[in-house]
Formats: structure tokens, C-alpha cells, sequence
């Protein structure tokens, strides 16, 4: 117990040591490289936590898909050094000092607790087996708490929205570019012995949620993630933004997700209530139809705007 | 033959961690990309490797041990794969963009 003990607080300072290093240097892209070892040291934390489910999303998400989105803007800010003059002294300060009090507030929240912490984990547990399915995290996810992750899937279309805002007039219409811009045998290679592998571990992923960690975001990042490998490689073409199957590919699990709830109303008198008996089955077509979305949405994200003049 | 297993495990993990070790000394002390590299593949390679043998006798037979195997060697190839771009990336000059 006591290593186990030692373990965690090493852990624990590792990653504020990391967190502190990430905003204290000054380069772009060394910053960023230390927020995706943040990331997976707090992927480690949540492990230690007995919370798979949130490290796997940590990982794949917060660490690995938002790593490779920022890294893509320090290279896009690396041609744009000299636009703007870099923040005043005062409102450095004024984010620093909103920063320490928004953290103050989560560390007072979590602090003032009362022992116990109220919790509605028992009546999770309690209700699961009405769902049919093996893994709370999904239950509360899919079920109790659907409309959270309906907002959480449709908010993914805005943001593609505002990436694909950043192209310039010309360009609207067009299609993203990715390739690395040396081409490379290894990386080749890569890309055409991975994507197999990735694709069975992103629908793994997804299959998996009902019953153990794993789910639609999780899957659909490492199927994303595939799709970005091929893209950089240059062995497949990014297409047109224009084009309506891909807009059609980007909203279906919203839409889905809007429809199914919506039945809910005729069917289980509430918004994205379940009909009894058909809650697993419901849910599952949700997650694999969200699953397609986000892959899109997510592999569309990592591509960037639109820079290829349409044909 | 229990208490062989663990022995084994024990045996095979110190190692791994050595060569992680190893692996960690030299990218901090060897003096261009290309050594560090060299030093971080002695990581990459025998240091997981070993730690992968080593806790192959502790997990579920064959589903658990397929999966170690499988991250082992899908890491093996992403690590040989990084090391070629970067050492490209080293050689051509410059940090990559």
C-alpha cells in the first residue's frame, strides 16, 4: 500500500511538474509536446483512479486529438509570427488572476465536500440491468444522462464549422491537404499496415462501451486517427468539404441520437427515454452511427480548412 | 512453479526498466539527435519487450498475452517509424514543419 502511495504522489508531481514546464516555456511547439505528456500522465492518474473509461477518453481526446490540433496551429502560427503584438503585462495578469480563481473555486468545490460525497453511483448500479447493458459509465453516458452527450456530439459540428472558417474565399468548397511534405518509405509503410489494425481496435473500442471502458468517442478517435495516418502519408486524398455525402456522414449520429430521443416522447413519454426491453439495442445503434460521425468529424477537424481551390 | 513464474517476472521487468533507464541516460547525455535516437529505440525495443515477457506469465492465456504481444509490437512499429522521420527530419536540417 505504501508503494502503491509512493507511486501516486510521484505521479501526482510529475504532472504538475509537467503542467508548470508547459506554460512556463516560451516555444510554441515545445509547449505543446509537454501538454500531450501531461495528458497521458493524467490518462495514468485517472487509471490509478479506477476511472478506465475517462482515461481512455483522456488519452485518445484530450491528449492525443487536441495534441495534434494544437501542433497544427503552432505550425499554421509559426508563418504568422508578427500579426498581432503579443499580450500586454495587464492582461497577462487579469487571465492569470481569472485562471486562480476559477482553480481556487474547483479546489474550494472539491475541498468543502461533505464525507460522504452525495453520489447517485448506487442508483446507477441499481438501474443498470433496465439497460441491458454491462458498463455504468455507458449507462449514465447513453442512458441517464443522453442529452450530455447529444450536446457533446453536436458540438463537434460547430467547431468544424469554425476550422473550416479559417479558409480562405477561394478555397471554400474545396478540400483540406494534410500530406507531409516529404515523402517518406516509412511512413508509407506505415500508413499501409496500421489503418487494418487501428480500424479493428476503433470498432473494439466502440463494441466494447456496452459492456467495459470504451465507447463512441474512444473508437472514433482511433478511427480517426487512422484516417489522419493515410491522409499524411499521401496515400488517399482528403474530399471536398462540398461534397453532401460527407455532410450527410457528419450529422447522422446527431441525427440519429435527435431521433431516436424524439421517439422517446411517443414511445417512453419522455425526451430520449428508452421503450423498455429496447434499450440496448437503441443504444448500440446509437454508438456505432456516432461513432462513423465523430471518426469524420474528428479526422476533418485534424485536417484543417479547406485549401485546395475546388475543381 | 509458481513462485518460478514470479521469479521469471521479476527478472524480466527489472530488466526492461534497466534498459528504460539506459535508454533515459542516454537521451539526456548523448550529444546529437541521431545518438539520442539510437539511445531511445534500446528503450522502445528491449526495454517494453522485456516488460511484456516478463508479465506474459501473469495475464489471461491466450486473449491477454495476444493483446501485450499486440501493443508490443504495434509500438515497435510507430517507434521505428517516428525514429526514421525524425532522423530524416534531423539530417535534412532543421525542425520539421
Amino acid at each position: 500500500m505504501t508503494l502503491a502511495l509512493a507511486v501516486d504522489i510521484g505521479l501526482t508531481l510529475l504532472v504538475l511538474a509537467v503542467a508548470c514546464w508547459t506554460l512556463a516555456v516560451r516555444d510554441t511547439f515545445t509547449s505543446v509536446i509537454g501538454f500531450v505528456a501531461y495528458g497521458l500522465l493524467l490518462a495514468l492518474i485517472w487509471v490509478r483512479l479506477a476511472a478506465p473509461d475517462v482515461a481512455l477518453t483522456e488519452a485518445a481526446m484530450g491528449s492525443g486529438l487536441t495534441g495534434l490540433l494544437l501542433l497544427g496551429a503552432a505550425a499554421r502560427l509559426q508563418n504568422a509570427k508578427n500579426i498581432s503584438a503579443p499580450p500586454g503585462l495587464a492582461l497577462r495578469w487579469v487571465a492569470g488572476v481569472l485562471c486562480a480563481l476559477v482553480s481556487a473555486g474547483l479546489a474550494a468545490m472539491v475541498l468543502l465536500l461533505p464525507d460522504p460525497a452525495p453520489t447517485l453511483a448506487p442508483a446507477v448500479v441499481a438501474h443498470l440491468p433496465a439497460t441491458g447493458l454491462g458498463n455504468p459509465v455507458t449507462g449514465v453516458l447513453l442512458a441517464y444522462r443522453a442529452i450530455d452527450t447529444l450536446l457533446e456530439a453536436v458540438v463537434l459540428l460547430p467547431a468544424l464549422l469554425g476550422v473550416w472558417s479559417l479558409a480562405a474565399d477561394r478555397d471554400w468548397g474545396g478540400a483540406p491537404r494534410l500530406r507531409y511534405h516529404r515523402p517518406d518509405g516509412a511512413l508509407t509503410l506505415l500508413a499501409q499496415v496500421l489503418p487494418p489494425f487501428g480500424i479493428i481496435v476503433g470498432i473494439y473500442l466502440c463494441w466494447n462501451g456496452a459492456d467495459q471502458p470504451g465507447g463512441a468517442f474512444q473508437g472514433g478517435a482511433v478511427l480517426a486517427a487512422m484516417w489522419a495516418l493515410i491522409l499524411t502519408a499521401g496515400l488517399a486524398e482528403a474530399p471536398p468539404v462540398s461534397r453532401r455525402w460527407l455532410r450527410w456522414l457528419l450529422v447522422a449520429g446527431s441525427a440519429v441520437f435527435l431521433v431516436i430521443g424524439l421517439a422517446g416522447i411517443g414511445f417512453a413519454d419522455a425526451f430520449l427515454a428508452y421503450p423498455a426491453g429496447y434499450a440496448k439495442p437503441l443504444i448500440l445503434t446509437i454508438e456505432l452511427v456516432l461513432t462513423l460521425s465523430i471518426a469524420v468529424a474528428l479526422g476533418l477537424l485534424i485536417a484543417g480548412p479547406p485549401t485546395r481551390t475546388p475543381s | 512453479m509458481s513462485i518460478a513464474l514470479g521469479l521469471f517476472t521479476i527478472f524480466a521487468v527489472v530488466a526492461g526498466a534497466f534498459f528504460f533507464l539506459a535508454g533515459t541516460v542516454g537521451l539526456l547525455r548523448f550529444p546529437d539527435p541521431l545518438t539520442r535516437l539510437h539511445a531511445l529505440t534500446k528503450a522502445d525495443n528491449l526495454g517494453l519487450g522485456l516488460v511484456v515477457i516478463g508479465l506474459l506469465p501473469q495475464v489471461a492465456w491466450p486473449l491477454g498475452a495476444i493483446k501485450l504481444i499486440a501493443i508490443w509490437l504495434i509500438v515497435l512499429f510507430a517507434a521505428t517509424t517516428v525514429s526514421q522521420l525524425m532522423a530524416r527530419a534531423a539530417r535534412d536540417g532543421g525542425p520539421p514543419v
